[in-house]
């Protein structure tokens, strides 16, 4: 089942009654059309919106504005009950009080009317529901007599037994052990492979994302930075956020300037970007992305080496450096070649990003472009899966949940402003919201928006 | 050396609430235990000198008391129907408090009202409620509940007054003792509720349960640790039934010229108390002990199997 989101918005009111400005955008204008019989991760930090956007979906809460589309139909207004969907909930909410095969039935004995099922089928039904998760030889225990990696396995079957056209996951691995983990994501995989239903699954972990899901969406603060293919987002980033938010260890961001097609960090130009246009930026380089050279033209000051084996990790710092510490991945055959105090790098190009540091979107150079392009055509070819949206990183969204956060904090002053100008402010946002929504409803059905240059990431269809 | 001298320590700051519990728990359950089997104790004859033989005598009075049967049948059947009553209407207030949220608070102080006010004060305005007073068969003044009767077109019945039946006043005892006994169960109730975690509902809602099955399969298991420990404390407090008849009925626990019809045990246990025959109501309470007892291990018997924590 084909599962499409428009201009999806999730507003929390205030909860305070004396500051009635310090509602919280949980979810703002989200887009995404997720193709038939895919494993989509929404990955994102806590409090980026991922829950609030599953549990729209799964229709458990009702969305400010948006629309949710099933197929071809509209289900926006539907109840979670007849949406046809199954729901896995972090601590999987297995009812304690039933034994396994109960907790599996339940769903099925609430079927009304001509979906009803006889006692038997019921029972085949649940047996092939536990079969496939491997559950079978646990049915007459209880929740509390089960794993944490069972628990989950049966939280699955009871949302895969009623034959769901969408399974939802939300956060499904977060509360098992390390290795249950790597186990259990495998397992997720394997049944949605098997039963080829449309998964939407949430998560923090980036890993999590990437090794399993067919399709990443990141977001940030209610809004999606960038979606794609995981190891596609990984080499491409959009923007400074996603670049640092996948990959482990993280990406080492420095600041640094485009002079004359030359990229300075510091005082040492390490890169020649001849397309560039002069600019402030900031540098990320993947671990993976440093060359150990003795004429190298990145130098750092060594701090420490770990060794892992196949691989050693340089640790060191450079004074332009926004981590605290710069990991750089080398051979382990190079460990000789690490002495002293310094250590200087040269760069891989394709593992270096810049980005703007006003916008800090991605800022193309050299051979990047053609790559970026290349897979702008690629996810063009397979049928262009997620709906373009206009900036993938609204500036104003971004101002108006950090005003809203100000303005928790305002405190005794603010409170004192809010008496005189609260009135007039909710106002002016009732005001505003219809129009923006209208301005936005004829773009609806048109295949492709005039963009910024800049934003060309998202812009696939054209 | 240091440990014993803390546990010295220990004793000392013990020693006040030690102190309180022999003097008034556990010195008077042994001297009931002593006093039941003294044979016609009597405190002030032992006073005076006076000694007793040990045995049974006090229960074998207790049984021939002719009223003595009457407040055990009336114990009884107070309990019974008022546990069972009493609770179903706190889980569905609870529940019904539970979902609402406007004027939750203001619900929630009105059902709590009874547990804060004195019982005798409740019981005489129930007293009002019900009362009529007839002068031939004309009735002359008719109380508050007489009148909305009269107001549906029915006749003013004669709930508690001069010749009224036993059945009349056990059906405004029963409504007076579930309406007394709500308050604490709601609220222990909707704290239970409270911790339930909610995304047991949202996982049920997702998987298509009609409210009443939610309420029978989630809420009511979910609940049952509460649901078992409200029982087991009403019926203990049902068995001790006293101050609801006194204060609608008084002292002679029953309408005029039906004195005693509506005792209960502990009205047993004080009237020989009055009588001073402390033996015998020492006995009467050891018995009554002895039901509570039993009807609380099978309480708990029960619960072991349907509760589920």
């Amino acid at each position: 089942m084909k599962v499409v989101l428009q201009h999806l918005t999730k507003i929390f009111p205030s909860r305070n009654k004396k500051e009635p400005n310090a509602e919280v955008v949980a979810v703002n204008d989200f887009n995404l059309e997720i193709p038939d019989g895919k494993l989509i991760g929404l990955l994102g930090p806590s409090g980026c919106g991922k829950s609030t956007t599953l549990f729209m979906i799964s229709g458990l809460q009702a969305p400010t504005s948006g629309q949710i589309f099933f197929g071809e139909d509209d289900v926006t207004s539907l109840a979670p009950e007849n949406r046809g969907i199954g729901l896995v909930f972090q601590n999987y909410a297995l009812y304690p009080h039933m034994t396994v095969q109960q907790n599996i039935l339940f769903p099925l004995q609430n079927l009304k009317g001509e979906n009803r099922l006889s006692k038997e089928e019921m029972l085949t039904r649940a047996n092939e529901a536990a079969k496939l998760v491997k559950i079978e030889e646990f049915m007459n225990r209880k929740p509390s007599e089960l794993s944490g990696g069972q628990q989950q396995r049966v939280a699955i079957a009871r949302a895969l037994v009623k034959m769901p056209r969408v399974l939802l996951l939300d956060e499904p691995l977060s509360n098992l052990d390390a290795r249950l983990r790597l186990q259990t994501r495998e397992e997720i995989r394997r049944i949605q492979k098997d039963t080829k239903i449309t998964t939407i699954f949430v998560t923090h972990d980036q890993e999590e994302a990437m090794s399993i899901s067919d399709y990443i969406v990141v977001m940030k603060l209610g809004v999606i930075m960038q979606t794609g293919k995981p190891q596609r987002v990984y080499d491409d980033p959009a923007n400074l956020f996603v670049a640092k938010f996948l990959g482990t260890p993280p990406i080492n961001v420095f600041a640094g300037k485009v002079e004359s097609g030359k990229l300075y960090i510091g005082e040492e130009a390490v890169l020649d970007v001849a397309d560039v246009e002069d600019q402030e930026v900031y540098v990320g380089i993947r671990p993976e992305g440093f060359i150990l050279n003795k004429k190298g033209k990145l130098t750092c000051a060594v701090s420490g080496i770990d060794v892992m084996g196949r691989d050693i990790s340089v640790v060191s710092t450079n004074e332009n450096s926004l981590n605290p510490v710069i990991r750089s991945i080398i051979s382990a055959d190079e460990l000789a070649n690490v002495s002293g105090e310094t250590v200087k790098f040269n760069l891989k190009p394709a593992k270096v990003y810049i980005f703007n540091k006003e916008t800090e979107n991605r800022v193309y150079f050299g051979e990047q472009v053609a790559l970026h392009e290349s897979i702008v055509a690629e996810m063009a070819a397979e049928g262009q899966i997620f709906t373009p949206h206009e900036d993938p990183l609204p500036r104003e969204a971004d101002d108006k949940t950090q005003t809203v956060a100000v303005e928790q904090k305002k405190g005794f002053i603010g409170k004192v402003k809010g008496l005189f100008g609260r009135k007039k402010k909710p106002v002016a946002a009732e005001e505003q919201e219809p129009a923006a929504e209208e301005a936005e409803k004829p773009q609806d059905e048109a295949v492709a928006e005039p963009d910024e240059p800049q934003t060309a990431e998202e812009d696939v269809k054209e | 050396m240091d440990k014993k001298k803390n546990q010295w320590k220990a004793w000392l700051y013990l020693l006040p609430a030690i102190a309180i519990l022999l003097i008034f728990t556990v010195w008077p359950i042994i001297n009931t235990l002593r006093m039941a089997f003294l044979e016609g104790y009597n405190g002030l004859a032992e006073a005076g000198g006076a000694s007793f033989g040990f045995g049974f005598a006090n229960f074998v009075s207790v049984v021939n008391y002719n009223k003595f049967l009457t407040c055990l049948g009336n114990t009884l059947l107070l309990t019974v129907i008022t546990v069972p009553i009493s609770t179903m209407l706190a889980l569905l207030i609870a529940v019904a408090l539970n979902s609402i949220k406007p004027l939750k608070k203001i619900f929630q102080t009105i059902f709590f009202l009874p547990y804060v006010t004195n019982s005798i004060a409740i019981g005489m305005v129930f007293m009002a409620m019900f009362h009529m007073v007839t002068l031939g068969s004309q009735p002359l003044s008719i109380g508050i509940i007489n009148s909305i009767i009269e107001a549906f077109g029915g006749h003013a019945v004669n709930w508690i007054d001069a010749g009224s039946t036993t059945f009349n006043n056990m059906v405004v005892l029963i409504i007076y003792i579930v309406w007394n006994a709500l308050p604490f169960k709601i609220l222990v109730l909707l704290g239970g509720l409270q911790g339930v975690n909610k995304q047991y509902y949202d996982a049920a809602k997702v998987d298509g349960a009609s409210r009443w099955r939610i309420f029978w399969r989630i809420t009511v298991p979910m609940l049952s640790p509460m649901i078992a420990y409200v029982v087991i404390t009403g019926f203990i407090g049902g068995f001790k039934e006293y101050t609801s008849i006194v204060g609608i009925f008084g002292d002679s626990m029953g309408p005029i010229g039906g004195d005693g019809n509506l005792n209960t045990m502990v009205g047993f246990i004080y009237d020989r108390l009055e009588d001073g025959f402390q033996g015998i109501a020492s006995a009467a309470a050891l018995i009554l002990f002895a039901i509570i007892f039993a009807v609380t291990i099978i309480n708990l018997y029960v619960s072991k199997k349907k509760v589920h924590y």
